[in-house]
């Protein structure tokens, strides 16, 4: 994954810096840890928050780290609700942070997130280099 | 040592393997075990002999120390394991109506999900709540929804498993309150509670108070549970989270059992009792995965380490205390969203595993789980793997089939050591709290996760539909959804309760957990009990406690 260290920096010059944030009251933390590991060691500057975030948690730290993207992790079955909010918080203060939406996401929640704005939607499976590409091409747009 | 066999052995390898190689090369240069076992070729007697291994020893006789065989002398051909589906969503209607469903189809034990808000000590009603009632188990807030759960379900003869850790205090009263109204005494009520709060720092994460009080609470429970629920599985020590966290085999063992040292020394001290009063009631809970032999091994090696432990450690005297009883589920994160209909083939062999490592109850995963909760054709399959396996496959006719097998005597002996080597680890930083406090177990689990995806990413590790046979579009399963309405319903009940119920008497209670949460000389049960008794809410006496011992913020590292 080195190649993406070098690409990321070539893009601007700087270190891309990403949230990573649990969502809600889920608990399962293993994929955003590992998410987290695998940004970090494709040259990202990862500011994880850990479990039982609010969407004004997740919109506050955004602001205050100054990130890039946001990557939100759920596996409760919440994730239209909370996901919503975070993109209405953003809305409001007239950001427009990226939200990259992973866990267990029925195919056409998916579409739902996609409708509300949510940059990409990261279902069971996808490998780590799919997501550090998103990660990638977010932080471009 | 069999001369005789070592040197047919060289000779096979040189003149017979060698010649074969030449032809028909092996897939790998390696082939290596989920724990990293380096797996030879073959198996003989030589192996175990090399490793000190001796019937008498190591397997002992089934139902007798140490274990290793089943703790039951004839398993299966007398007692199948209790097919036990974890189930639970909605509203207590939802719930009721499924476990009616489930046991129609030919469940023997129920297994009750709640939801987030259960789980952390809030009510519904409260904001921080708000999306969550429902969602990944029943909305529990106070003993009415208990009662509606368990409407035309006899509770004296049926068992009852509880998935709920920080505010099993709160709801196993609700249970027992219930079951009383019904002129069911507490004395003969069956079940488990998993109070494993151990777990929840390190994997979970559905924990409410600091570790010191979080002990406190747990332990009590199991103090009270061994004096007035003789019936009742005061806890269930589970290694399955970290599994699921991404723990390897020898790690979820020596994590589960240095859980339970820890729980142990704590009722020990606490309730000044003998270990043989509780520790026939200690339950525990692993996961199974598809990698059959290993995780059969594991099950083998957990049980004869724990009688070990037991015996050598805190000189048990009661073969009971030595028995390592347990639940499986089959390990959720093996699911694929992908071709879901593969996961029945999947589950199928993991729910093998546990039985062939001599489980006593078993939930099988549904096949459509990597994408929502199971809908009820999907649970139905899930019993009927199990049914398969019970009626149909014979594998149950004899005790411990496995028992012998060069390879899996081999590999049993091998997870055992590597597990005991960290268990040293966790005794020479002082024991699991200690360990915890330290994040060990935490890093340890997230390095593995995190070296396992990267051998996916590489495609070391095969997954078919994902890095191997995958198929361009992922299907569009009907998935199960929680009817939006669910809230409102059990907020307005909560309400209903909150204006019938005598406020004085609830002051009062709530008063009472207040008082005994600060003495560390009494059980906080009774009160508890009480408060929930006189209608106090879930959140309610959560509440009380969160303003007694505080809440607890776990320092979050990747």
């Amino acid at each position: 994954m080195s190649t993406y260290v070098t690409e990321v920096r070539q893009l601007s010059g700087r270190r891309f810096r990403v949230l990573i944030a649990k969502l809600g009251l889920d608990g399962h933390d293993r994929g955003a840890k590992v998410i987290a590991r695998a940004l970090r060691d494709a040259g990202f500057e990862v500011v994880y928050l850990g479990v039982h975030q609010t969407p004004d948690d997740v919109v506050r730290a955004a602001v205050e780290e100054d990130v890039s993207v946001i990557g939100i992790s759920i596996l409760s079955g919440s994730h239209l609700e909370l996901v919503q909010d975070v993109v209405k918080l953003l809305r409001e203060r007239g950001l427009n942070i990226p939200v990259v939406v992973g866990g267990i996401i029925p195919p056409e929640d998916a579409d739902v997130l996609r409708g509300l704005g949510v940059y990409e939607v990261c279902g069971p499976g996808t490998l780590l280099r799919d997501v550090v590409e998103i990660f990638k091409r977010a932080v471009t747009v | 040592m069999d001369e005789r066999l070592v040197q047919r052995m060289v000779e096979w390898e040189r003149e017979v393997v060698e010649q074969f190689l030449k032809k028909f090369p092996e897939r790998k240069r390696e082939f290596l075990t989920e724990e990293g076992v380096v797996v030879r070729r073959l198996y003989t007697p030589t192996d175990l002999e090399s490793r000190g291994w001796d019937y008498v020893g190591s397997l002992g006789f089934p139902g007798s120390y140490p274990f290793t065989r089943g703790i039951y002398p004839t398993m299966y051909r007398g007692r199948p394991w209790t097919i036990r589906q974890y189930a639970g969503y909605g509203s207590a209607e939802d719930t009721n109506q499924r476990f009616k469903y489930l046991l129609s189809v030919g469940q023997t034990g129920l297994s009750m999900a709640f939801d987030l808000p259960t789980q952390l000590g809030l009510d519904p009603d409260n904001k921080l709540a708000w999306y969550e009632v429902g969602k990944v188990g029943v909305s529990m807030p106070s003993l009415l929804e208990m009662d509606i759960v368990f409407r035309e379900i006899p509770m004296d003869r049926i068992s009852t498993s509880m998935t709920i850790n920080a505010t099993a205090i709160e709801v196993l009263s609700m249970y027992v309150l219930v079951a009383e109204s019904r002129g069911v005494p507490r004395s003969v009520l069956d079940g488990t509670i998993q109070n494993d709060i151990l777990k929840e720092y390190i994997a979970r994460k559905n924990y409410i108070y600091p570790p010191e009080p979080s002990m406190r609470y747990s332990t009590d429970a199991i103090i009270f549970c061994a004096k007035e629920m003789p019936r009742w599985n005061s806890i269930s020590i589970s290694g399955y989270h970290f599994e699921e966290a991404g723990a390897t085999p020898a790690m979820e063992v020596a994590f589960t059992l240095a859980d339970a040292v820890e729980y142990v020394r704590w009722v020990v001290e606490r309730g000044k009792i003998s270990v043989d009063v509780f520790a026939p009631r200690l339950s525990f809970f692993f996961a199974s995965r598809t990698n059959l032999f290993e995780q059969v091994a594991k099950f083998r090696a957990a049980r004869r380490m724990w009688a070990k432990i037991m015996r050598d450690r805190f000189n048990a005297k009661d073969l009971r205390s030595m028995m390592l009883r347990f639940h499986t589920q089959t390990a959720g994160v093996m699911l694929t969203a992908q071709q879901p209909e593969v996961n029945i083939i999947r589950t199928t062999i993991q729910a093998l595993a546990a039985i062939l490592g001599g489980t006593q109850s078993l939930h099988v995963n549904s096949y459509d789980e990597a994408l929502s909760l199971p809908s009820e054709e999907a649970v139905k399959l899930s019993i009927r793997v199990q049914q398969v396996l019970l009626y149909e496959s014979g594998v149950v006719d004899t005790v411990d089939p496995l028992g012998g097998s060069y390879y899996v005597e081999w590999l049993t002996d091998e997870v055992e050591e590597r597990a005991w080597r960290i268990i040293d680890h966790i005794d020479r930083l002082g024991g699991m709290l200690r360990a915890i406090e330290l994040g060990y177990p935490q890093s340890e689990i997230a390095r593995a996760a995190y070296e396992y995806q990267v051998r996916v990413d590489r495609g070391e590790i095969p997954i078919i539909g994902v890095n191997m046979f995958a198929e361009p579009e992922v299907p569009k399963v009907k998935v199960l959804k929680v009817d939006p309405e669910v809230r409102r319903r059990v907020v307005d009940r909560l309400g209903k309760l909150r204006s019938d119920r005598d406020l004085l008497k609830v002051l009062n209670a709530l008063d009472g957990v207040r008082k005994a949460a600060e003495n560390l000389e009494v059980n906080i049960f009774p009160y508890v009990l009480e408060a929930i008794r006189c209608k106090a809410t879930l959140g309610e006496v959560s509440n009380v406690l969160r303003e007694v011992w505080g809440e607890w913020r776990a320092p979050e590292t990747v």
